[in-house]
Order: C-alpha cells, then structure tokens, then sequence
C-alpha cells in the first residue's frame, strides 16, 4: 500500500501522481525549525560583533512608565566621563527617548518598530552599521516597553536587565515569569516613592526568586540617586569580564 | 502582535523552504507550541490567517501540536509536569526545576502540493 495516500498500488509520489482528477496530491515535508532560528542566528553574529570589541551590552527591558530613559539619563551622566558609551533606542514610535540620551552627549540611534512589539537581532545587527560603537564601550539597548515579547528574542547581548517600579505592584515577577526568568538583573526603581505606596519589597524579591533563583536584584531611584552607585559598580564590574 | 510577529517568520519559513523542497502551494502548517512558551494558540491561529493571505500557504490550515511543560526535580529525581515556569515540584514542593520540554515554539511539518 502507498505510505503516502493509503491507496492500493505501490508508486512513488511526486508532483504530478494524482488521485483525484483536478485535485493535485500533497505530501508531507518535515521542516522540524525553530520560529526563532533566524532571529538566534543575527543574535549569535552580534555577539561575535561585541565580544571582538570587547564591549558590553545590556538589553534593558520593562513595561511602559517604568523610568527606563530617566534611569539610562542618569547613569549615563555618572559614567560618560570615563566611559564610552552608545546608545539604541526601540520604541513603536517616535524618536523622543533618542533625543532625551543624544542630549546627554552620548551617541544615540532610534529604531521604530511601527506595529512590532519588541526588537529583533537584525535591526540591532543594522544599527550598529551606523552607530559604530567604540571598543570597550557600553552599549545600552533600550527594548520596546513591553513585559511579554522582548523576552523570547535575543539580541546578542551580555545580560537583560529588567527595570520594575514600585508604582507597578509586586507580583509582575509572577505575572510576567518569562521576563523576570531571562533576566540577569533586576532593578527595583522609585524606590524614593515606597513611603507612599503599599509595595511590599519583601515579597516583591521572593516572588522575582521563586521564577529566577539567579537573579541579581539592585533598590534604587532615578530620580533620588539612592542605589545608584551600586548599579555604576555593577555596570562597571560586567565591562571588566568582557576585556 | 507578538504572535503576529511570530505568523511571519513563520511564513518567511515556508517560503524559505519552498524552492529547495519544490513545492507551490502549502496545504497545513504543523506548528509544536509548549505550554511555556509565552504564546497564545488562539492568537496564533488568528494571526495566521491574515499574514498567510496572498501567500503560497493562503489556504492552509493550522494544526497546533500543544506539547505540555515538563521540568526535571532535582530533590524527587524525576521529570514531572508544570503548567507555568516557577512552578514548585508537585511531589515534594521544592524548586527550582529544570525546564526540559515545552519551552519551544517550532514548525514540524509542512502538507504541501
């Protein structure tokens, strides 16, 4: 019998072989590929890119409203005077946060998804074309607001570092697991507004452990300076492992 | 639209495929999503019915093939089935647990013509 259509003869199918008048036959094709398999591979010739020029680049990630441009604005202006320093920026639109990094002094390259919800290795891979980051430099990559996608596409960087704001609530480690899960470092930011709010730090910690045992975790504010310096020595103690 | 994203490199993957495998025209696409993987089988399926539009898979139907989270407990020495990544054993309640299937999202098999 025919493994392919169940008929009674024995012959090989191809393209022509036909049953059924008008109707052409199918065949099965196994393809057995990862959806991601393109986007890992761009991710694996970034790296090669970065780890050539010995830099380090964090892929930061977090939802909307977060304080992610403000926490890039202020650690940039601690560490811009002995470090090189470039910046990409994702976002659906506009080229607002570029602007907000570009007047730091720092080199900064706006991508806009459009109806994209996250970066992908590819566009990260033509950015630096242009941007043309520095050796030893740091290269922060500003994901789209977004606790879902950015999760599952890797860019070629050293480490996702998720920012979560008081103001959000402390259970999104267990609400948004695969985020906090791909993540190396957590940054717990507006720490200033804690007196104010009913966030349970403690808890808020257990839950990011109970789904990543390895995270990392620093408390600080943008907007106060509390933390921030233990954030630069981590920035700085990650650049060293690169060289 | 993470799914919708993820309809297309699903198509650029057919398409990819279609002249090496000589095929025209793909009548199902058989899709392997782990329960872990982040993504919605209904999302996808609606997103796939606009991206295929105009294409060589305009008429194929979906199959997804639901592939249950499993993760091996350390403590209990024994793969056991998780539902959500942070899961504790549901022997003995302790983690972490290694994830070791259903973490994938990857294209199986084409029915082509």
């Amino acid at each position: 019998m025919c493994g392919v259509c169940g008929c009674g003869d024995q012959h090989q199918h191809s393209p022509k072989h036909s049953h059924i008048l008008g109707l052409s036959p199918t065949r099965m094709v196994k393809i057995e590929q990862d959806i991601l398999a393109k986007n890992n591979h761009y991710a694996a010739e970034n790296r090669r890119y970065f780890a050539e020029r010995k830099m380090l680049v964090l892929n930061l990630v977090s939802s909307p409203g977060s304080g992610k441009t403000t926490l890039l604005t202020e650690t940039i202006e601690r560490l811009k005077a002995d470090t090189e320093i470039a910046v990409i920026e994702g976002d659906q639109q506009t080229s607002r946060d570029a602007e907000r990094i570009r007047a730091t002094g720092v080199p900064a390259l706006q991508i806009n998804t459009g109806k994209g919800c996250h970066l992908e290795a590819q566009r990260v891979g033509q950015a630096l074309d242009t941007l043309q980051p520095k050796a030893q430099s740091v290269l922060f990559i500003e994901n789209v607001g977004n606790l879902v996608c950015p999760s599952g596409f890797d860019l070629g960087e050293a480490h996702k570092v998720v920012i979560l704001s008081v103001t959000e609530g402390e259970d999104k480690p267990i609400k948004y697991p695969d985020m906090f899960h791909a993540a190396d470092l957590m940054l717990l930011n507006k720490i200033d507004l804690l007196p104010y709010l009913d966030f349970n730090v403690e808890q808020c910690l257990a839950y990011a452990k109970q789904v990543n045992p390895n995270i990392e975790v620093i408390q600080l504010s943008a907007k106060s300076g509390q933390g921030l310096e233990q954030w630069q020595a981590w920035i700085k103690k990650q650049l060293t492992l690169q060289a | 639209m993470h799914e919708l994203s993820l309809c297309e490199s699903v198509l650029q993957v057919i398409e990819q495929q279609a002249q090496a495998e000589n095929y025209q025209t793909v009548t199902a696409v058989y899709l392997e999503i782990g329960a872990l993987y982040g993504v919605d089988p209904e999302a996808m399926r609606f997103c796939f019915d606009s991206v295929v539009q105009g294409s060589l898979a305009a008429n194929a139907r979906l199959e997804i093939i639901e592939i249950a989270g499993q993760a091996w407990c350390s403590s209990c020495n024994t793969n056991v089935l998780v539902e959500q990544r942070y899961e504790s054993c549901p022997n003995c309640g302790s983690y972490p647990l290694q994830i070791n299937d259903g973490d994938q999202m990857r294209i199986k098999q084409l029915e082509v013509a």
